[in-house]
C-alpha cells in the first residue's frame, strides 16, 4: 500500500486513534530471545504459556487502507508470520486463542466468531480502517462462519493461504489463492520439528518405570542389563521419533501398525543378534517380542494427534482395533518379562 | 492433491455428506478444504477426494446452502482416550 494512496485526512484519525489505544508496533525481524523460544516450546517446554496480548497491531506504518490480517496469539504463530512481512505496512488482529495454535484454536472453537466479532469491538478497528475487508488463515475456517462475520461486522472475510510464507505472494497475486496455497502440507521437516515434544512426553512417562524396574534390580534373579534399557531406548525412539520421520515410506495405513512394524523390526534384530531366543532366557526374550513392539506402536498411535491428515472417525477405528492388541500384547509381555526379571534363571 | 496424496489414512471413514440438490454452487467448502476434497463440476460441487477428508469442519460451516454435514472431531488420539474416559468430547491438548 502506497503513501500516497492515503488521504491526509484519515491518516490523521488513523494516528489519533492508533496513539489513544496505545496500538504497539512489531518487527518483522525475531531476536535470538524468540528464536530460544521456539527451540523451547517444541520441546514442550512452557508451551502452555507462550503467549502474546491479543489486540491490534501495526507493522511498518500502516495508514486506513492497509490490509488487516488475524491471527491467534500462541507466540511461536505470531513470530512466524511477523517473520514472513517483510516489507509490508499492515495491521495484525491478534485474537484471544489462550496461547493456542490457529488451527488447534478453531478445533477448540477459540479462534471463532465469537472472539473474532469482539475483537473487532474491542479494537474499534472501524475507527482505524476505513475498508472492510479481513483477511484469515485458511486454517481457522473450522470455527470462522465468514457469512455471519459479515453480517454482525460488516467486514468480509476472506480466508488466506494456509502458510504464512504464502501472503506476500498471495497479496501480490491480488488476493488469490492458488490450489497449492490451500492444502495442507506434512513434509519431513514438518514432522521433524513434532518429534522432541514427542519423545519428551515418552521419556517422561518411561523413568519411573525404569525407576522401579532397576530398583527391584537388587533382588531379582535376573537382573535388567545395560542392554535391557538399551533395547527399551530403541523402541521409544522408534515410536516417537523414527515413525513419524518415516511416515509415508513405511507401508500400511495405520499409525500403530507402522509404529509396531518398525518395533518389531528392530527389537527381533537385536535380539536375534545378542542370541536372546537362544543363549539368554527364552521367556525374558518373548516378552520383550511381545512388550516392546507394543509400545513403539503406542507412540506411534499417538503421533496421529499430531499428523495433519487424520479425521476423528479415522483415528477411533484405528484405535478401537488396535488399542486392545496394543495392551493384550503389552500386558502379556509385561508379566513374561516381569516373571523371567523376579524369579528366572539366565541371562 | 499431489501433496498429499503420499499420507493417507484409513478410507471410507469420514462423515462427511453432501445433498448435491441443496448445492449452489458457490465454491465456498473448495476454499477453505485444507485436503483437496472438492472440485467445482458444473455448476455444483463434487467431492472429489471424499477420504482426504479430516473432519474439520469448515465446509459445512461456511456452506451457505446447508448441503454439507459432517461430524467435527479432532484426529488425536490421546484425546479419544481421554473423551472415552471422561466420557466427554474429545479435545485435544496441542
Ligand atoms: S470437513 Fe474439512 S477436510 Fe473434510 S471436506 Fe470439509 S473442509 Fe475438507
Ligand atoms: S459451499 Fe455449499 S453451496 Fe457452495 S459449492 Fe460448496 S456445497 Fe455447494
Amino acid at each position: 500500500m502506497s503513501e500516497s494512496y492515503c488521504k491526509d485526512s484519515c491518516c490523521e484519525t488513523v494516528v489519533e486513534a492508533v496513539n489513544e489505544q496505545n496500538v504497539p508496533s512489531v518487527s518483522t525481524n525475531l531476536e535470538l530471545r524468540d528464536v530460544m523460544g521456539a527451540i523451547k516450546v517444541r520441546c514442550g517446554i512452557g508451551r502452555m504459556n507462550y503467549k502474546v496480548e491479543p489486540g491490534l497491531y501495526a507493522v511498518g506504518k500502516p495508514n486506513c487502507d492497509s490490509l488487516v490480517l488475524v491471527s491467534g496469539n500462541y507466540k511461536l504463530t505470531f513470530d512466524i508470520l511477523r517473520k514472513n512481512l517483510v516489507g509490508m505496512n499492515c495491521w495484525l488482529l491478534i485474537l484471544d486463542t489462550q496461547g493456542v495454535n490457529v488451527w488447534c484454536a478453531a478445533g477448540k472453537k477459540l479462534f471463532s466468531t465469537d472472539e473474532l466479532v469482539n475483537r473487532i469491538e474491542i479494537t474499534q478497528l472501524s475507527k482505524i480502517v476505513s475498508h472492510r475487508k479481513l483477511i484469515l488463515p485458511q486454517l481457522g475456517a473450522p470455527a470462522i462462519d465468514a457469512f455471519q462475520v459479515s453480517r454482525r461486522t460488516g467486514f468480509s472475510v476472506t480466508f488466506g493461504p494456509v502458510r504464512a510464507n504464502d501472503i506476500q505472494l498471495f497479496v501480490a497475486n491480488g488476493f488469490e489463492v492458488t490450489k497449492e496455497m490451500r492444502l495442507v502440507k506434512f513434509n519431513f521437516v514438518d514432522r521433524l520439528v513434532l518429534t522432541p515434544v514427542e519423545l519428551v512426553n515418552a521419556v517422561k512417562k518411561s523413568l519411573p518405570i525404569m525407576g522401579v524396574l532397576l530398583a527391584t534390580n537388587q533382588f531379582a534373579k535376573r537382573p535388567f542389563t545395560k542392554r535391557d534399557v538399551a533395547a527399551y531406548a530403541r523402541v521409544v525412539l522408534t515410536g516417537s521419533v523414527l515413525t513419524p520421520l518415516l511416515l509415508p515410506y513405511i507401508p500400511g495405513k495405520a499409525f500403530a501398525w507402522k509404529g509396531w512394524l518398525l518395533g518389531a523390526g528392530w527389537t527381533a534384530f537385536s535380539l536375534c543378534k545378542n542370541k536372546g531366543f537362544t543363549k539368554g532366557s527364552k521367556v525374558m526374550s518373548a516378552g520383550q517380542m511381545l512388550l516392546l513392539p507394543a509400545v513403539s506402536s503406542y507412540l506411534a498411535m499417538n503421533f496421529t494427534g499430531s499428523s495433519t491428515y487424520t479425521s476423528a472417525s479415522g483415528v477411533e477405528k484405528e484405535m478401537r482395533i488396535a488399542l486392545p492388541l496394543i495392551i493384550g500384547a503389552g500386558s502379556v509381555g509385561a508379566a513374561l518379562m516381569l516373571g523371567s526379571h523376579l524369579f528366572g534363571k539366565g541371562k | 492433491m499431489i501433496a498429499s496424496a503420499r499420507h493417507r489414512h484409513l478410507k471410507n471413514v469420514t462423515t462427511l455428506s453432501l445433498d448435491i440438490d441443496k448445492c449452489v454452487g458457490c465454491g465456498a467448502c473448495q476454499v477453505v478444504c485444507p485436503h483437496g476434497v472438492f472440485e467445482m463440476g458444473e455448476g455444483k460441487i463434487v467431492l472429489a477426494d471424499k477420504d482426504a477428508c479430516i473432519e474439520c469442519g469448515a465446509c459445512a460451516l461456511n456452506c451457505p446452502a446447508k448441503a454439507l454435514a459432517v461430524k467435527p472431531g479432532v484426529g488425536c488420539a490421546s484425546a479419544i482416550i481421554k473423551g472415552w474416559i471422561t466420557k466427554s468430547e474429545p479435545s485435544c491438548d496441542c
